[in-house]
């Protein structure tokens, strides 16, 4: 996984609540065997005024000239501010890639749906959650403010807006210091090998059928 | 005094990383479902880090979103859906894992075969590359949905990194009126709570309606606790879930089916047991329930009309409102039961088992869709429910009504396969989410459980299947 530590970019708005994963990556782009590529597709069929099928060339795709994403000030953008329950649906982790391979960091929203929002720490793409109130005065911020930029640091866990403003934000301490170092969890977890053989023995004692 | 959520955590509880109640935890999985779009980059990952599956007796494999509900002899002609399908098979073979191909009569989506074979069995903890993993905690799981690092993470370890839910207690008393199925509950409560009022939580389901319910009800309505926000959604174990399981090619047979039983019977709340929330739902005031919009959330009741946004205050909503009115091409006030779809579409791992097919085999037996209707397809969740709806002859009843009958997977639920809505198209869908471009791009998408489905097809618009049947 990538290291996060601070991540000071261009902030792009999508004005939307309840933004599903079907949104963020179609299905047919959930075909491929890869990990990577997904970002010419991502909000796919927002953002082109054709219908997109894997392979396609996306530079020779026409672009919805009203997408927020395809505004001139938009472009480069690392941060994605958004609305309430974003990435409910599905469990596709493609979401997140295609959101991480496009070029964001970050994403701020009052709220993420539980396993979207699990599946960000998992690749390092950081999902930060501020109150509505605060999310509002961002989105009014970044649509009055061409070039619109936050520092975000994971360390001082605090969003920081043009004007010197401070938004702190919770995260839980295990996935802060697995972001922070990059760590491979899996390898963390293999750590425990002895006390999951452990638990296994003792599981399979009280429900032996679960190992028949 | 703990809940059955209580009770499932503890159970399964390997380390805890923080001495906070509410820090990250180890928790060990018990039943790993897998298929063929969320897991080849997992396998990928295993291998270059050179690693193997902790336990291959805890997987269980199967291709459901790409397969062709036609024409299987000839293979998968999308070149891309069969690479994938086709990294399943040899992932599986190469690893040992136990995979039913798509020709195997015991293929289908991949949450109706866990429980139909008794691989998931009560107190079990349950996941699967896949959202609607929550079907599985109609017996009693602990049943969610993982992104592909974390089933990479399964795979390697047998364990999940996670975070404790709050507990939400949905109880459904009374007596659900004729014609009203699990679908209509799941709606209902959907349209209360909204797509986020779960988020954070693991739901009960209890009350005596859901006590009343089939094992196939109770899936359809732990299935859709995704939908409203909760990742996980359960129910105690009842004779209705023992009976269900007896039998079944994977559960225990003999002294350690006693003994299982015995465990299992405890797999309730404690009477007591505190809930960080408690909802009320009436059975008796539940009506069928039809999507109008373009998220599980927006729906009304089939004697109900299209909300009308310029009567919402909140900003974000009426926004949100006018565009999923525009993607449906609705206007505001029209009246549900004029809405006319193109397309239905009866299957998913919402409403794809026997008893779904039943349901709707009684609407339309005896009677044809309406010459409006452009497809309408019956797609079992199974080989082995197809194969017991043919035994009951309601194949022919479908086709005599002049549905199609097709080869089990996920079809038109997310439209992987080539079975899809064209732009504009309005179908009406016993799948769970209605969300923009999910059965097609620019398909227009009304949830509604199968006897409403299979009424809307006779009629050619939606109508109350109360009146009709």
């Amino acid at each position: 996984m990538e290291k996060f530590h601070s991540c000071e970019g261009l902030v792009a708005p999508l004005d939307r609540a309840n933004v599903d994963t079907d949104a963020i990556i179609p299905k047919q782009f959930l075909k491929s065997i890869k990990r990577s590529g997904f970002g010419q597709n991502l909000f796919d069929e927002w953002r082109y005024l054709d219908h997109g099928e894997p392979g396609m060339d996306a530079a020779r795709r026409k672009l919805n000239p009203d997408f927020i994403l395809n505004l001139p000030r938009y472009h480069g953008a690392q941060i994605l501010l958004a609305r309430a329950n974003f990435g409910c649906g599905s469990s596709r982790e493609h979401a997140p890639w295609a959101l991480q391979d496009y070029g964001f960091r970050v994403i701020v929203a009052p709220s993420f749906a539980d396993i979207f929002f699990n599946n960000c720490f998992k690749i390092g793409l950081l999902p930060i959650v501020l109150e509505a109130g605060n999310v509002d005065q961002l989105f009014r911020e970044v649509h009055a403010t061409d070039g619109y930029r936050l520092v975000v640091d994971l360390g001082d866990q605090s969003v920081t807006a043009p004007a010197g403003e401070s938004f702190l934000f919770d995260i839980d301490p295990f996935r802060k210091n697995s972001l922070l170092n990059g760590l491979d969890e899996i390898g963390l977890t293999l750590q425990h090998s002895e006390r999951i053989k452990a638990f296994e023995e003792k599981h399979r004692a009280v429900q032996p059928w679960l190992f028949a | 005094m703990q809940t059955l959520y209580d009770k499932l955590w503890q159970g399964h509880l390997v380390h805890e990383e923080s001495d906070k109640p509410d820090g990250m935890a180890l928790l060990y999985i018990d039943r790993h479902l897998v298929h063929e779009v969320t897991s080849p980059q997992a396998f990928e990952g295993l291998k270059l880090a050179g690693r193997k599956p902790w336990r291959l007796d805890s997987i269980l494999a199967v291709a459901d979103h790409n397969v062709p509900t036609t024409g299987r002899s000839h293979g998968i002609s999308d070149p891309t859906s069969r690479l994938q399908v086709d990294t399943l098979d040899q992932n599986c073979e190469e690893l040992g894992i136990t995979e039913f191909r798509m020709n195997d009569l015991r293929q289908g989506i991949v949450h109706v075969i866990g429980p139909e074979q008794g691989a998931t069995l009560p107190g079990m903890t349950v996941v699967c590359g896949d959202s609607h993993t929550s079907t599985h905690g109609a017996f009693a799981c602990l049943a969610f949905g993982i992104g592909t690092s974390e089933v990479e993470h399964v795979l390697a370890t047998q364990c999940l990194l996670l975070k404790k839910a709050k507990a939400m207690q949905i109880l459904v008393e009374g007596e659900l009126g004729h014609g009203i199925t699990a679908k209509d509950i799941a709606l209902a409560i959907i349209g209360k709570i909204g797509t986020a009022g779960g988020t954070g939580y693991a739901i009960e389901f209890a009350g005596s309606a859901i006590r009343a319910l089939s094992m196939e009800g109770r899936m359809t309505l732990c299935n859709m606790a995704i939908e409203a926000g909760a990742r996980a959604g359960m129910i105690a174990v009842d004779d209705t879930t023992i009976e269900y399981i007896k039998g079944r090619p994977f559960a225990p047979r003999g002294a350690l089916w006693d003994q299982a039983v015995t465990y299992w019977r405890k797999l309730k709340s404690d009477p007591g047991a505190a809930f960080d929330q408690i909802l009320r739902l009436d059975a008796a005031q539940v009506k069928p329930q039809v999507t109008w919009g373009t998220s599980p959330e927006m729906v009304t009741t089939i004697d109900g009309r299209v909300p009308d946004p310029s009567q919402i205050t909140d900003a974000v909503k009426r926004h949100d409102m006018e565009h999923a009115l525009k993607y449906m091409g609705l206007a505001p006030n029209t009246p549900i039961s004029e809405i006319h779809p193109d397309k239905i579409f009866i299957g998913s791992c919402t409403n794809s088992r026997i008893e779904d097919l039943r349901a709707a085999a009684d609407v339309v037996k005896g009677k044809h869709i309406a010459s409006t209707i452009k497809l309408a397809m019956v797609v079992p969740g199974s080989g082995l429910v197809k194969h017991q709806a043919e035994l009951e002859g309601l194949d022919k009843i479908f086709l005599a009504a002049g549905f199609e009958w097709r080869e089990p997977g996920c079809s038109m639920c997310l439209a992987m396969n080539d079975d899809r809505l064209a732009s504009g198209e309005r179908c009406a869908s016993t799948s769970n989410r209605n969300f923009e471009g999910r059965q097609g791009p620019g398909g227009r998408t009304h949830l509604v459980s199968p006897a409403m489905a299979a009424a809307a097809a006779v009629a050619g618009h939606f109508v109350d299947v109360r009146e009709i049947y």
